[in-house]
C-alpha cells in the first residue's frame, strides 16, 4: 500500500512537470498546427541556464530558496529569447510550405541546440547543488518531500494563471482567436505575427520553469534530458487532445501517473519478466494506444483528418 | 535513337568500370581504412533508398526507421552466431531478415494508417524508441538480444565456402576483406537502385505518389490507399532488414547502441538533403552524408588544432551539428534538396496565381 501512495506522489509530480511542458506544445500546435520538436530542448537550455546561475550562488550565502528562485529568473528570459528566436528562424519563413518542411527544421534546431548544450555546458551529468530543505513529512507509510509538494503548488498556479490569461484578457482573446482562424483573425485586427510571438514566448517560460523542477527534483540535468522529456510531453498533449489546454494538464498528469504506476508494478504483474527500466516504454505505447483508438485524445476535437 | 542507346549503354559500361575499380584506387591512395568508409556509404545507400520509398514517394514521414535496420541486424545475429549456437547461411538469413522486417513495417503500419504528417512522425520516433529498448533491457530473465553488451563473433558472409571476412587469394593477388564486401555491396545496392526505379515507373509507384500529393484525390481515383500505404512501410522496411543483415555480418557486431533516434534522423537527412523522391538525389545524400563525416573525422581535428592550438569540438558533435544546421538549411533555401527531381523542380519554378508556397514537401 505504501507503495502504491508513494508512487502516486511520485507521479503527481512528474505529471505536473509534463503538464507544463505538455502546454507549450499544445499552445502551439493550436495556433501554428505544428508540433515545436524543439521544445524539450528550451526545456532542457532552462534548465542548464537555471543550474549556472545556481552553482555560481550556492556559496554565496544566500537561502537555498532564494537562489533557486534566481536561477529561475535568468532562465526563463533565456528560454524565451530561444523560443522567439526558434520561431523567427526556422518557423516564420516557413509558415506556408508543406508541413513536413518545418517539422524537419524542428528536428534541425533540435540537433544544434543539444549539440550547443553539449558543447557549452559538456557532456557530463550536472548535479543539482543541495541546497533546498531536504524536509518531508510522512503520510499512509510514504514519504513525501515538501520540495514535491512545492512543485505540484506551483504548476498548479501557474496553470491557473494560464488559463486565466488565456480566457479573461484582451491577448488571450486574440490567442484563442487566432486558433480558431488565423486569417479571419487578422482581418479583424489581430497582430498575428505579434501573437504568434507571444505565444511561443509563454510556452517558453513555461518550459523555463518546468527545467528548474525537472533538475530540482531529480537533483541532476544535462545536455540530453530534453528530447526524452519533451516526447513524453508531447505524449501527454496528445493524450490530453492537442490543441486544448485543460486536456494538456489532465494529459500531463494522467501519463506521470500511468508512468510511474506502471515501473512500479510491472515486474509484478508480468512475474518479474519486465522490470522498471521499461518506464520509458511506456509513454510510447500510451501513444500509439491513444492516436489508434482515440486520436482526438481525451478532450480534443476531431482532429485526425487534419493533414 | 540508335546512338542514344549506345551512349547510354557506354555511359554504363564505363560507371561499372569506375565502380569495380574504385576499392583499388581508394585503398591504394588512402588506405583500406576508406574502404571500409565505402562500405558503409553503400549500406546507408540501400537505408536511404529504402526510406525514399516511405519518406520520399509515399510522403510519410518515418522517424523509426532505424527499427527496421535493427530486426534485419539483430535477427541476423541470432541465427549467426555462437549466441545461441545456430549458424544458419547468410543467404538463408538475408531474405527471412527482409520478410521479417516487412512484418515490423506492416506491424508499425496498420495502427498508424491513419494519421498523417507529424503524427505520423512522433509514432513512428516512439516505435524506434520501443524497439531499441527492448532490444537493451532483452537480456532478462531471458536472455535473448544479451542487452547493451550486444552480440558478437558473428559469422560472416560466405560465398562458396569461402568467408568475406578474409583476405581472398586470386592469383596470388590477396584481396582484402573489405574489398569482398564491397563488391557484395555494391552489388546488393544496384539491386535496389534497379528495385526502386522500377517500382518508382510501376503502377504503384505513382500511386505512392498521388497519395503524397494529394490523399483525398488518390482515393476518389480508386487507389487503395490503406493497402498501397501498408505496401510503402513494408517496402521500405525490407530494404532496410537487408541493409541490417548485412551490417551485422560485415561488422560481426551488434548492440542497441548502433540503432539509436540519431541514425534514424542520418538517414532521413540523406533522403531530404539528397532530394526526397528523386533516386539517383537521394543516392547522392546517401553518399554524401556517409563520406563527408569521416573526411571531417581526418580533416577537422588537426585544423582546430593549427588553428586553435586544441580541439575545440569533437568531430561527433561538429557532425551532428553540420547536420542540424544543414537540415535547416535546406529546408529554408533549397526546400526540394540538393539534386531534387526535375518535375519537382518545375512545379517549384512555376509561377503560381496562388500565394507562393515555398517548396513541397
Amino acid at each position: 500500500m505504501d507503495t502504491f501512495i508513494q508512487q502516486i506522489i511520485n507521479g503527481l509530480v512528474l505529471g505536473s512537470i509534463y503538464a507544463l511542458v505538455a502546454l507549450g506544445y499544445t499552445m502551439v500546435y493550436g495556433i501554428l498546427g505544428l508540433i515545436n520538436f524543439a521544445h524539450g530542448e528550451v526545456v532542457m537550455i532552462g534548465a542548464l541556464t537555471a543550474l549556472t546561475v545556481i552553482k555560481l550562488l550556492a556559496n554565496s550565502g544566500l537561502p537555498g530558496v532564494v537562489v533557486v528562485l534566481l536561477g529561475l529568473l535568468a532562465a526563463i528570459p533565456a528560454c524565451m529569447a530561444l523560443g522567439f528566436t526558434i520561431e523567427r528562424v526556422a518557423y516564420r519563413p516557413l509558415r506556408h510550405a508543406p508541413r513536413l518542411a518545418p517539422l524537419i527544421t524542428a528536428i534541425g534546431v533540435s540537433i544544434v541546440l543539444q549539440q550547443l548544450a553539449m558543447i557549452f555546458w559538456g557532456r557530463s551529468y550536472h548535479a543539482f547543488p543541495p541546497i533546498l530543505p531536504a524536509s518531508g513529512r510522512d503520510i499512509g507509510g510514504a514519504h513525501i518531500m515538501d520540495l514535491q509538494i512545492v512543485i505540484v503548488l506551483l504548476a498548479a498556479a501557474i496553470m491557473a494563471g494560464l488559463m486565466l490569461l488565456i480566457n479573461k484578457t484582451r491577448l488571450g482573446r486574440a490567442m484563442r482567436a487566432t486558433a480558431e482562424n488565423p486569417q479571419i483573425a487578422g482581418l479583424m485586427g489581430v497582430n498575428i505575427n505579434a501573437i504568434i510571438s507571444a505565444t511561443f514566448l509563454i510556452g517558453s517560460a513555461l518550459a523555463a520553469v518546468a527545467g528548474v523542477m525537472v533538475s530540482a527534483n531529480y537533483s541532476i540535468a544535462h545536455y540530453h534530458m530534453g528530447f526524452i522529456l519533451g516526447l513524453k510531453a508531447f505524449t501527454a498533449a496528445v493524450l490530453g487532445g492537442i490543441g486544448n489546454l485543460p486536456g494538456a494538464m489532465l494529459g500531463g498528469v494522467l501519463l506521470g501517473l500511468i508512468e510511474s504506476l506502471g515501473a512500479g508494478y510491472v515486474g509484478d504483474l508480468t512475474g518479474g519478466f519486465l522490470g522498471s527500466h521499461y518506464q520509458d516504454v511506456f509513454a510510447f505505447f500510451v501513444l500509439i494506444l491513444v492516436l489508434v483508438f482515440r486520436p482526438s485524445g481525451l478532450m480534443g476535437e476531431k482532429v485526425s483528418e487534419r493533414a | 535513337m540508335k546512338t542514344d542507346k549506345r551512349k547510354a549503354l557506354l555511359g554504363m559500361v564505363l560507371i561499372g568500370v569506375a565502380l569495380a575499380v574504385l576499392p583499388f584506387l581508394v585503398g591504394k591512395g588512402l588506405g583500406n581504412s576508406w574502404v571500409r568508409v565505402l562500405d558503409f556509404a553503400l549500406l546507408y545507400v540501400m537505408l536511404a533508398l529504402g526510406l525514399n520509398i516511405v519518406v520520399g514517394f509515399a510522403g510519410l514521414l518515418d522517424l523509426g526507421y532505424i527499427a527496421f535496420y535493427a530486426v534485419g541486424a539483430y535477427l541476423y545475429a541470432l541465427l549467426a552466431s555462437p549466441h545461441f549456437g545456430i549458424h544458419w547461411p547468410a543467404w538463408a538469413i538475408l531474405p527471412f531478415g527482409a520478410m521479417v522486417a516487412a512484418f515490423f513495417g506492416i506491424l508499425l503500419g496498420a495502427p498508424v494508417l491513419r494519421l498523417r504528417g507529424d503524427y505520423l512522425a512522433i509514432v513512428t520516433l516512439g516505435f524506434g524508441e520501443i524497439i531499441r529498448i527492448f532490444i537493451n533491457n532483452l537480456n532478462a530473465p531471458v536472455n535473448i538480444t544479451n542487452g547493451p553488451q550486444g552480440i558478437s563473433q558473428i559469422d560472416p558472409v560466405r560465398i562458396l565456402n569461402t568467408p568475406l571476412s578474409k583476405p581472398l587469394d586470386i592469383f596470388g593477388l590477396g584481396v582484402p576483406s573489405v574489398y569482398l564486401y564491397y563488391y557484395l555491396f555494391l552489388l546488393l545496392a544496384l539491386l535496389v537502385v534497379f528495385v526502386s526505379i522500377r517500382l518508382e515507373d510501376s503502377r504503384i509507384g505513382r500511386a505512392w505518389v498521388a497519395i503524397r500529393e494529394d490523399e483525398i484525390a488518390a482515393k476518389a481515383c480508386g487507389i487503395d490507399t490503406r493497402n498501397v500505404k501498408l505496401l510503402a512501410f513494408a517496402m521500405g522496411a525490407t530494404f532496410g532488414g537487408i541493409a541490417g543483415g548485412l551490417f551485422a555480418a560485415f561488422q560481426e557486431f551488434v548492440s542497441p547502441e548502433s540503432f539509436g533516434l540519431m541514425e534514424s534522423i542520418m538517414v532521413l537527412c540523406m533522403v531530404v538533403l539528397g532530394g526526397m523522391g528523386h533516386i539517383p538525389g537521394v543516392i547522392l545524400g546517401g553518399l554524401l552524408l556517409a563520406i563527408l563525416p569521416e573526411a571531417l573525422r581526418h580533416g577537422a581535428v588537426p585544423m582546430q588544432q593549427a588553428a586553435f592550438g586544441k580541439v575545440l569540438l569533437d568531430p561527433e558533435s561538429l557532425r551532428m551539428l553540420l547536420f542540424g544546421l544543414a537540415l535547416i538549411a535546406v529546408m529554408l533555401y533549397r526546400p526540394a534538396g540538393l539534386w531534387p527531381e526535375a518535375r519537382r523542380k518545375r512545379e517549384l519554378a512555376r509561377p503560381s496565381p496562388q500565394p507562393p508556397s515555398r517548396g513541397r514537401g
